[in-house]
């Protein structure tokens, strides 16, 4: 059983980040990162994010396994058929990783292979009932696999997302395919989290509260620009843009989410964006 | 309809490099409506061949140029001046284009790109609703198709990048899972909200697609 799941499993408040594979084959850097995050549950490793061509995160997550750092690994429905998909999944299992996070993945047009031809075979939903199929033992067709593997799988859910009622259903259809915990975009309106949450927690489903460092006024209107489902209220635009060190009030404004996080989820999942060193500073 | 569009004149003038006559063939049905490949087009292109220098030694507008054997026939038909010509230059469809190459082993020229199949908003103005998977889940979606509309041909709801409506991969686009929903509250029902749609079935038209109607 991997510790993200002993500890989710024992009612303890979960925190895990995320480092991105190098684009290249010098690791030292993503290495460096994931130590300062050793000590937290798990460390996502994301999968070509934005559609940016980098290393394979299996590969990436092995290399943390071996230095005993636990990693949840990505997986996008984009890059790769169902066939691929179900051979990933068992190499992973093969080399030591339980923990994963399964997604649709972001439409190719905005990476840096725009043009790419997009896989999308199967939506996050089906790989989830995937997952769950190769954990009883058979493969998509229904084919018996010579050892099982095990997984902890989680799915991505974004609870600002409107109409409410349209995402929740996802949501909930992904609790049915077997999810066991998710990780959410970053909220930052502590209203409609309550919200969210007091239908979630009747799923019985760990939710962990995305948590996404704002280092200032620019980069919140940027987000509220460019990223779907991402809203920083203009008073946390305000108190950005005051604030005499605009990074040192997006730490206090992280660590106020954590605190709510604590009230309403199971964990929370940092992306501090370069300043992992002030993790620590967050979690407060 | 099949929607098809002029390539580059820049491209075109490469690809005929060297052949000087040439026989021209459009298409009475799709790349007129287009305005790719109709009579207007084809009577534009001679014009433009002779500025090269180029002669033509003849033209036809066939009359659905994916249809196999009509082409064939209106080839023979114009036999003498197909054989005078260095190469066909046809404007059709990429299907059109190949019922005259499965025709003739004469040098064929396409002078168009295949897009979609396409409706029509008004003239001039195309779009996919149905890009021809073979296992049809409109009756479940309100009539509104996800494998076409949704940029990333989700079965099971939006993802992640819905925003206010819109699509992540083109803001000016809606989310069709978005309007799906909406025309599923409308008329009352789950429809495909129901269930948990399994995993396409890509194997229900083999490629090339092949189809016989059954006596
Ligand atoms: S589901 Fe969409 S792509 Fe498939 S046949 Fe129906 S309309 Fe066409
Ligand atoms: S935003 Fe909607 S239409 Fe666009 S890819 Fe996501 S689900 Fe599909």
């Amino acid at each position: 059983m991997s510790r993200l799941e002993q500890q989710l499993a024992a009612g303890q408040f979960v925190v895990t980040a995320e480092i991105a594979p190098p684009k290249g084959i010098d690791t030292a850097q993503a290495l460096e990162k994931a130590r300062l995050m050793a000590n937290l549950s798990a460390v996502n490793v994301t999968d070509n994010q934005g559609a940016n061509m980098r290393m394979s995160p299996l590969a990436m997550a092995a290399l943390l396994v071996r230095q005993g750092i636990e990693p949840i690994l990505q997986l996008t429905c984009r890059d790769r058929n169902r066939m691929a998909l179900q051979s990933d999944l068992l190499g992973a299992a093969a080399l030591g990783l339980e923990n994963l996070l399964l997604l649709s993945g972001d439409h190719a047009r905005f990476g840096d292979h725009p043009k790419a031809r997009s896989v999308f075979d199967l939506d996050s939903i089906q790989l989830m009932q995937t997952v769950r199929g190769l954990t009883e033992g058979t493969d998509m067709t229904g084919k018996i696999l010579h050892g099982a593997p095990r997984f902890f799988a989680g799915a991505a859910v974004t609870p600002e997302a409107e109409p409410f009622e349209l995402m929740f259903q996802k949501f909930a259809k992904k609790v049915q395919a077997g999810t066991r915990f998710f990780q959410t975009q970053a909220v930052y309106d502590v209203e409609k989290l309550e919200r969210f949450m007091g239908e979630a927690n009747r799923l019985g489903t760990p939710v962990l509260l995305g948590v996404l460092l704002l280092k200032s006024a620019r980069m919140a209107e940027f987000l509220n620009r460019n990223i779907p489902g991402v809203r920083v209220p203009q008073a946390l635009i305000d108190r950005l843009a005051s604030a005499p060190v605009p990074l040192e009030e997006g730490i206090l404004i992280a660590r106020e989410m954590v605190g709510h996080a604590r009230r309403l989820c199971q964990g929370a999942h940092l992306m501090t964006l370069g300043h992992e060193e002030r993790i620590a500073d967050i979690l407060g | 309809m099949i929607i098809s569009e002029q390539k580059s004149r820049e491209e075109l003038q490469e690809l005929l490099e060297g052949k000087d006559r040439l026989f021209v063939i459009g298409c009475a049905v799709c790349a007129t409506v287009c305005k790719s490949g109709g009579e207007e087009e084809v009577f534009r292109m001679q014009e433009w061949l002779a500025t090269l220098g180029k002669e033509t030694t003849g033209s036809v507008i066939i009359d659905e140029a994916c249809h196999i054997m009509r082409a064939g026939r209106d080839l023979r038909q114009l036999k003498q001046q197909v054989e005078e010509a260095d190469a066909l230059l046809v404007m059709a469809c990429g299907a059109g284009i190949q019922s005259i190459s499965s025709n003739t082993d004469k040098r064929v020229i396409g002078a168009l790109n295949t897009l979609f199949l396409g409706n029509i908003r008004r003239f001039g103005q195309y779009e996919e609703k149905c890009s021809l998977c073979g296992d049809c889940i409109l009756n479940e979606t309100a009539g509104i198709c996800p494998v076409t509309n949704c940029a990333k041909g989700l079965l099971n709801g939006p993802c992640g990048g819905m925003e206010e409506g819109k699509c992540e991969a083109d803001r000016e686009i809606d989310c069709a899972w978005h309007l799906i929903y909406e025309r599923l509250k409308k008329q009352n029902r789950k429809g495909v909200f129901a269930r948990t749609v399994p995993p396409k079935n890509w194997g229900k038209v083999p490629k090339p697609g092949r189809h016989k109607i059954k006596p």
